[in-house]
């Protein structure tokens, strides 16, 4: 059970939340450009890591906008809240 | 290995039990292999026991980190069914439920293969049509698959309540009556001490820690146990797949999630079947002991943590009192999580990885367990020929670049 700290609502249940995945990442700029090998990185291929992870959340029950977090994926252990303009944190040891 | 029969029963009876031998070794790793698996849960063990008996491959060892059989293996619902959609996915899970249905006499070990029946229960417009559409693609595929209306789905499962004044009435339900469910410990057992005996090194408590990969081959492994030479590794670590192609340099479209289960305390005899319902989502069946056996959707973040959180079970206890009113006052003894690795199309990968020589067997997410033999079957071909498996070859990592996904969201039955 997480206990999320919304950076514009404060400490929210878990329920209130969806999840969105790992953040920062970027699609193509030039489609046209983009062979299917790249397509399927951005599409597809995703960081997994055992350990701490800088993932999307949206609020979905509350103020409904997007966020960052930096969550540790084996303790859940929240290190950072961020909005999606701030800059990236660096992940704790 | 000493043969199972009614006349070593009775020896042994004689004896108080006393004499039976250890099911498999515990040897040390040597030196070098002609080939490795790593991981030693369902799909890894029978893998290296195809290998050895399929294709004369002898000199194999499979590494486990743990203890076999001890991660998603031994976690997860036990249900064996083959009703997918696709063609290439209905070819590979019935190959599979085809090898389960001889797997007793194969291994000679009891896997309690029960084919009860499993119902996958439709709630609204969407699901009967659904519903009806995979039942006739079972059927073209050659798979059995019959669709019944609501008053047949209470006839062959009494307890499931078709009252129309719930708030997702059942209007209908798919039966495939070959499916069922089996012992999970006894496949991973059984095809360890299958493997054991036709010469499989078996090595648990051993971590691979990293890779000797030169010029874009496979050349060895290391672990906690000291380095390993050998020219190909078969990856089968569900949950933490991405964790080692990540030591091999190689990016998977795999996140892992917990996947959560539950069992009630033991109750007599009362459900006969299968039922699996996605749209209140519940699959719940009855064991031999008599508790039962519920599974849960998964967790939507990404875990390693072997448990999850307690709304998705609160959930899964609305749906079950909503389709079972008569287990109202059922008890629930425990809950745990496994670590499930779910592609993006929800359909597993098999075959080699951009490093020579790196295989993968991974991707199988929420529906694994079914697949045990199959899995094992057509990754050992796809090892020992350096070639896929006819069922494999779909099933390759290029299709997350080719584009030629396979989606089986509907017939994987668990919410991602």
């Amino acid at each position: 059970m997480l206990l999320i700290p919304c950076p514009w609502c404060g400490e929210r249940d878990e329920t209130e939340f969806r999840y969105g995945g790992q953040a920062h990442l970027a699609r193509p700029l030039d489609p046209h450009a983009t062979g299917d090998a790249e397509w399927a990185e951005y599409l597809f291929m995703r960081d997994n890591p055992k350990g701490w992870f800088r993932e999307r959340w949206n609020h979905a029950a509350g103020c409904r906008r997007w966020f960052n977090m930096v969550r540790h994926t084996v303790t859940h252990e929240i290190a950072a809240v961020y909005k999606p303009d701030d800059p990236k944190p660096e992940l704790p040891e | 290995m000493q043969r199972f029969s009614i006349v070593s029963l009775a020896r042994n009876a004689l004896t108080g039990h006393k004499d039976w031998p250890r099911y498999w070794r515990s040897p040390k790793p040597k030196a070098e292999y002609d080939a490795v698996i790593v991981g030693g849960g369902g799909h890894g063990l029978a893998t290296a026991y195809y290998l050895a008996k399929e294709h004369g491959v002898t000199n194999i060892a499979v590494l486990e980190k743990g203890w076999l059989g001890g991660g998603n293996t031994g976690r997860n619902t036990t249900i064996v069914r083959s009703n997918y959609l696709w063609d290439e996915s209905a070819h590979l899970y019935e190959h599979s439920l085809k090898l389960f249905e001889g797997l007793s006499q194969e291994l000679n070990y009891n896997v309690m293969l029960s084919q009860r029946g499993v119902l996958n229960l439709a709630h609204n417009l969407g699901d009967v049509r659904e519903g009806i559409r995979r039942v006739n693609a079972n059927r073209l595929n050659g798979v059995d698959a019959e669709w019944l209306g609501p008053a047949q789905v209470q006839e062959f499962c009494p307890i499931v309540s078709i009252s129309p004044s719930m708030r997702y009435p059942v209007m209908g339900a798919t039966l495939q009556r070959r499916a069922g469910v089996a012992r999970h410990d006894a496949v991973a057992w059984g095809f360890a001490r299958g493997a054991d005996a036709l010469g499989v090194d078996i090595i648990q408590n051993c971590e691979v820690t990293g890779f000797d990969i030169r010029e874009g081959r496979v050349r060895g492994l290391r672990t906690n146990q000291g380095d390993i030479a050998t020219g190909k590794v078969g990856i089968v670590a569900a949950g933490h797949n991405s964790v080692l192609c990540e030591m091999a340099g190689v990016r998977l479209p795999i996140q892992s999630h917990p996947l959560q289960a539950l069992v009630s305390e033991p109750i007599k005899p009362v459900h006969p079947c299968v039922v699996m319902s996605n749209a209140v989502h519940v699959y719940v069946s009855q064991s031999d002991k008599g508790e039962l056996v519920m599974g849960a959707g998964i967790d939507s973040f990404n875990s390693y943590a072997q448990r999850g959180s307690f709304p998705v079970i609160e959930h899964q206890m609305a749906a079950v009192l909503e389709l079972f009113p008569i287990f109202s006052r059922l008890r629930m003894l425990r809950t745990w999580g496994g670590i499930v690795d779910v592609c993006p199309d929800a359909s597993p990968i098999i075959g080699r990885l951009p490093v020579e020589g790196l295989y993968l067997n991974g991707g199988w997410g929420t529906g694994g367990f079914k697949a045990t033999p199959g899995s094992g079957h057509v990754f050992a071909h796809t090892i020992a020929r350096e070639a896929p498996h006819p069922l494999a070859a779909p099933f390759a990592f290029e299709r997350f670049t080719s584009g030629a996904l396979i989606d089986e969201h509907g017939a994987a039955a668990v919410a991602h």
